[in-house]
């Protein structure tokens, strides 16, 4: 229990000081999974309105895989990317492994199916309710996917900020292909898995709470703007 | 065949009228929900298409406007293919689809998907504001309007683009007598400006008061198609005598 409030008195001085190493460390994590759900949203977006709106043979199995990759285990990801990228691998050449770059490549893969998914769910409902008024008006493809986008876009923000719930506090991908080096690919969730195994629980606790506080702050900014949503436009 | 090739009435030497219907069939779920349906319109200004919740009438206008493809039979309007005829067509649903945008953004909307050029959407829109009632409502969310505004906006939306035909599906129901008032006197301000109108109703009265020509439908079967004068004076069908007559048709 004095482990406790020792560790969290360090914590909160971590904190409030902007000691430099943890600022770093939470400026690389938000980079990393900003970075990456910025990219699944651009491919994920479109790709699950599409899928929410076009009917085609097999679509079926498409939304079941959809779904079941929401579900993919990060340390696995972690592994097939770095087999891919390390040197002997397809794109080792590129030098990716252990940087920055590798870890939002890993992030993307754990990111993109749970927008795609989330975003084909709320596009096929709203598109249920537009579909006849779209045909109505001889709306293309491009057309009515840009209109359900848009409709959508308080309830697809939801679904963007759910893929970021998943990139910050993933731990397993970010790890094995990042390898968790001081100042270049040290992020929260690697830190605190490092240095607890250290004993170092200041730091850790510290980044914890940063953790969480972001973690709750992303959900209060989905319910809000999801109630004022439903508020203004019904 | 004969109507196909008489002079079309409306604008252009290619309309959408005469609208030819043959033998029209449409079958769901194992189920007949229209049999062998034959008319043709020409230049009366306001058809109806009336009779009980059911008839089939819904279909029919979904069938006319191309949403929905016939089992049986066929739809022609003038000598366009399916998808010319939708364009110069209007439809305004039952529940209409409101955007999840402002009245007026629902209007661009509209305007934008079918590439009006942009110096003149201003303009448009504002008109079919104008038209609808709803300047004052421009900025508002258009799913916070009333049922009766809402019904407005989307007539002054299908409108805006100069249809040919508005079709219109049941444009009063759950509406008060002052709501269904305003949308009446919106429908017979389009058909002023030369739109020619089909809509279905069950209201027996709204029927009287805008109709010029009667398709009576019933369980799936067209039974009458005659001028409104003659069909309120005097039904040839029992069934339409007695719904008329404001008894429950089974």
């Amino acid at each position: 229990m004095n482990d406790f409030s020792a560790a969290f008195a360090m914590a909160a001085q971590l904190v409030l000081s902007l000691d430099p190493e943890l600022v770093e460390i939470v400026l690389l994590s938000l980079y990393v999974s900003l970075s990456s759900v910025a990219l699944a949203a651009l491919f994920g977006l479109p790709l699950g309105a599409s899928i929410g709106m076009l009917r085609f043979p097999g679509r079926r199995a498409v939304i079941v895989m959809m779904n079941a990759l929401m579900g993919l285990p990060p340390v696995v990801v972690g592994l097939v990317v770095y087999m891919l990228l390390s040197r002997a691998g397809p794109l080792g050449e590129f030098g990716l492994l252990f940087t920055p770059t590798a870890m939002i490549i890993a992030q993307f893969i754990l990111v993109a199916p749970i927008v795609s998914a989330l975003s084909r769910q709320v596009v096929e409902d709203l598109h249920e309710e537009y579909g006849e008024h779209l045909r109505s008006l001889d709306a293309g493809p491009l057309d009515s996917i840009a209109t359900l986008l848009w409709d959508g876009r308080f309830r697809l923000l939801t679904a963007v900020l759910a893929g970021f719930g998943r990139a910050i506090a993933e731990v397993g991908a970010v790890l094995i292909v990042g390898g968790n080096i001081l100042h270049h690919t040290r992020v929260m969730t690697t830190t605190i898995a490092l240095e607890t195994s250290k004993g170092n629980l200041a730091l850790a606790l510290a980044l914890g709470m940063i953790l969480i506080v972001l973690a709750a702050a992303v959900n209060a900014t989905a319910n809000i703007l999801a109630g004022r949503a439903e508020r203004q436009h019904g | 065949m004969a109507e196909a090739a008489a002079p079309a009435v409306s604008r252009g030497e290619a309309g959408l009228i005469p609208l030819a219907v043959e033998a029209l069939g449409f079958v769901a779920g194992g189920k007949q929900i229209l049999a062998d349906i034959s008319f043709t319109l020409s230049d009366r200004s306001c058809t109806v298409i009336l009779g009980p919740n059911g008839a089939g009438k819904s279909v029919l206008l979904r069938l006319l406007h191309g949403l929905l493809a016939p089992t049986g039979g066929s739809i022609r309007w003038g000598r366009l293919t399916p998808a010319q005829a939708r364009r110069r067509q209007g439809m305004v649903f039952q529940h209409p689809v409101m955007l999840r945008r402002s009245a007026l953004a629902n209007l661009r909307h509209t305007l934008a998907v079918r590439k009006t050029p942009r110096s003149q959407r201003h303009g448009l829109a504002a008109n079919a504001l104008a038209m609808a009632g709803l300047e004052t409502h421009a900025h508002q969310p258009a799913r916070t309007l009333s049922g009766g505004e809402q019904q407005r906006l989307a007539i002054a939306r299908a409108w805006m683009l100069a249809p040919e035909v508005l079709l219109l599906d049941e444009p009063t129901s759950n509406l008060d007598p002052a709501a269904t008032g305003a949308i009446e006197r919106l429908v017979a301000e389009v058909k002023a400006h030369g739109t020619r109108i089909i809509m279905t109703t069950h209201d027996i009265g709204q029927a009287r008061r805008l109709a010029s020509d009667v398709l009576f439908l019933h369980q799936g079967q067209l039974l009458e198609h005659t001028a409104a004068a003659h069909f309120f004076a005097g039904p040839a069908t029992r069934a339409a005598d007695s719904f008329i007559r404001g008894e429950l048709l089974t």
